[in-house]
């Protein structure tokens, strides 16, 4: 499996640290407290066959955080952005 | 038909004409009271143990491909309970008497050989490490024998010891920890399952759970719909789909470890031992093949293949810890599905919805744990409740906070 990175281009996948799913969102800490909310953004995961969304940080390269789209059962990518564009 | 030196002379004289099919290949039927997803080992060691324990043989197991096809025959055939954590000890010491009796019981050759599990320490750190482990195991009734450099030098002189960043200092062994011939697992219980009124429906697969409210009513799968009284998950690998139809989202999710196997050699590995300076352990199997392994590639993947980067950092550390291993050729290397729960341990539990049970999240040592494991989804299922010694391995255990997370690593099982 290669990732191309935005910055970097195609590069081997053992260049970038994996960072889990990157559709969690953290309950508004502002927010009134919701343990159901932080339990489900602690621990539960949809963990699809196809079209997983997840963070790689390009570690050994610009250290930039991506979101990769990708098919857990065939490793396609589909598409690959900046985290924080 | 019963399995034994009478019957192998018999057959030898008759020219092995006379062995029957081992199971049945039913029909399956509109109903069963019990219906158990996946035909691997732990599902047809729950359906073994729900016919033997509790009397209840209006069961079926279903199974997408061929029984046994999943991690049941594809792990490093380990047995162990050399762990520390009171939730952890217990359930798997349970599993190893049982598998002290299993064939036996069973009347199947699955080839229980306790040959020993070495884990080797390199530093102080691991050193208090292990002392600390092997002492919870010995407070919970559990063998441990603590072993110094020398110790380990008869035993393993192959070994290097003097390597610049990971001297073996010593080692912690569990003398009855060893392995096991692991399809003969899946087809010994198969057969024993069968025996007492089981059905096996291979190629069967679920494509959706039926539901009446909170209840749920059946299965339809690509052989027709079947109804039941109560269902059991037991599919590791594809929990999180199965769940899904059953709209529940769980604590897991799915990766693949990788397992490699060398050329056959003379016999010189007597134990299974395991590297501390990372992550491998390797043991030699009966034909002579070294049989090995590492970590989990580290990213999502129902792929059941890994990657180069993971294969090569284990041939590494297999050279680091073994050179003589440098010289081995590696026939083959095979990868598989794992539930990676949030905590490294297992779920044996009741869910949110009354007659579904979940058997799933067994992260990378689900196959040691196969005898408790049917066993205790067993009485769970058939009691409504939990055994004892599966009643912290519950759904719930991650909302109101009591996790067993044996590494510590916390909800990021890319790290596990």
């Amino acid at each position: 499996m290669r990732l191309t990175c935005p910055h970097c281009g195609e590069r081997p996948h053992d260049e970038f640290a994996y960072r889990g799913d990157a559709t969690l969102r953290r309950p508004d800490p502002a927010a009134p407290a919701d343990p159901e909310a932080e339990h489900s953004f602690v621990y539960l995961r949809d963990n699809p066959v196809a079209g997983h969304r997840e963070h790689w940080l390009h570690a050994f390269g610009c250290r930039t955080l991506l979101v990769v789209t990708r098919d857990p059962a065939t490793h396609a990518i589909r598409s690959i952005e900046l985290a924080a564009p | 038909m019963r399995y034994s030196i009478f019957s192998v002379l018999r057959e030898a004289l008759r020219g092995q004409s006379g062995w029957t099919p081992v199971w049945r290949e039913p029909t399956p039927k509109p109903r069963y009271e019990i219906v158990i997803v996946g035909g691997g080992g732990h599902g047809l060691a729950t359906a073994y143990y729900l016919a033997k324990e509790h009397g209840i043989r209006d069961v079926a197991v279903i199974e997408r491909s061929w029984l046994g096809s999943g991690s049941v025959g594809r792990n490093t055939t380990i047995v162990r309970s050399n762990y520390m954590l009171d939730g952890n000890v217990p359930f798997y010491e349970t599993s190893l008497k049982l598998w002290e009796v299993l064939e036996r019981e069973i009347n199947y050759n699955a080839m229980v050989s306790q040959r020993g599990v070495l884990n080797l320490w390199h530093d102080e750190g691991q050193r208090d490490a292990c002392l600390r482990r092997g002492t919870a195991m010995r407070l919970h009734g559990v063998d441990a024998t603590w072993l110094e450099r020398e110790d380990v030098r008869r035993m393993a002189p192959f070994l290097d010891f003097e390597h610049a960043r990971f001297p073996i200092l010593g080692g912690l062994l569990q003398p009855r920890g060893g392995t096991v011939r692991h399809d003969a697992v899946a087809w010994g219980y198969a057969r024993a399952a069968d025996a007492l009124g089981v059905d096996l429906i291979q190629e069967c697969e679920v494509t959706a759970i039926r539901r009446d409210g909170d209840r749920v009513t059946g299965v339809e799968t690509t052989r027709g719909a079947i109804e039941c009284g109560k269902l059991g998950l037991c599919a590791a690998g594809d929990s999180s789909r199965l769940a899904a139809m059953a709209g529940l989202r769980l604590p897991v999710e799915t990766h693949v470890l990788q397992a490699y196997v060398t050329e056959g050699l003379k016999p010189f590995l007597d134990q299974v031992i395991t590297f501390g300076g990372g992550h491998f352990y390797f043991s030699q199997s009966d034909k002579g093949g070294i049989v090995f392994g590492g970590a989990i590639d580290g990213y999502n993947s129902y792929a059941r293949r890994g990657g180069l980067p993971m294969l090569t950092e284990v041939m590494r550390e297999a050279a680091s810890l073994c050179p003589p291993l440098s010289r081995a050729r590696v026939l083959r290397s095979w990868g598989g599905a794992m539930d990676m729960s949030m905590d490294g341990s297992p779920i044996i539990s009741k869910t949110p919805l009354p007659n579904l049970y979940l058997n799933a999240g067994w992260c990378i040592g689900g196959f040691k744990a196969t005898p408790a494991s049917g066993f205790a989804f067993a009485h769970t299922i058939a009691r409504d409740e939990p055994h004892a010694i599966n009643a912290p391995y519950r759904l719930d255990r991650f909302r109101d906070g009591a996790t067993i997370d044996e590494s510590g690593s916390g909800a990021s099982p890319w790290l596990q």
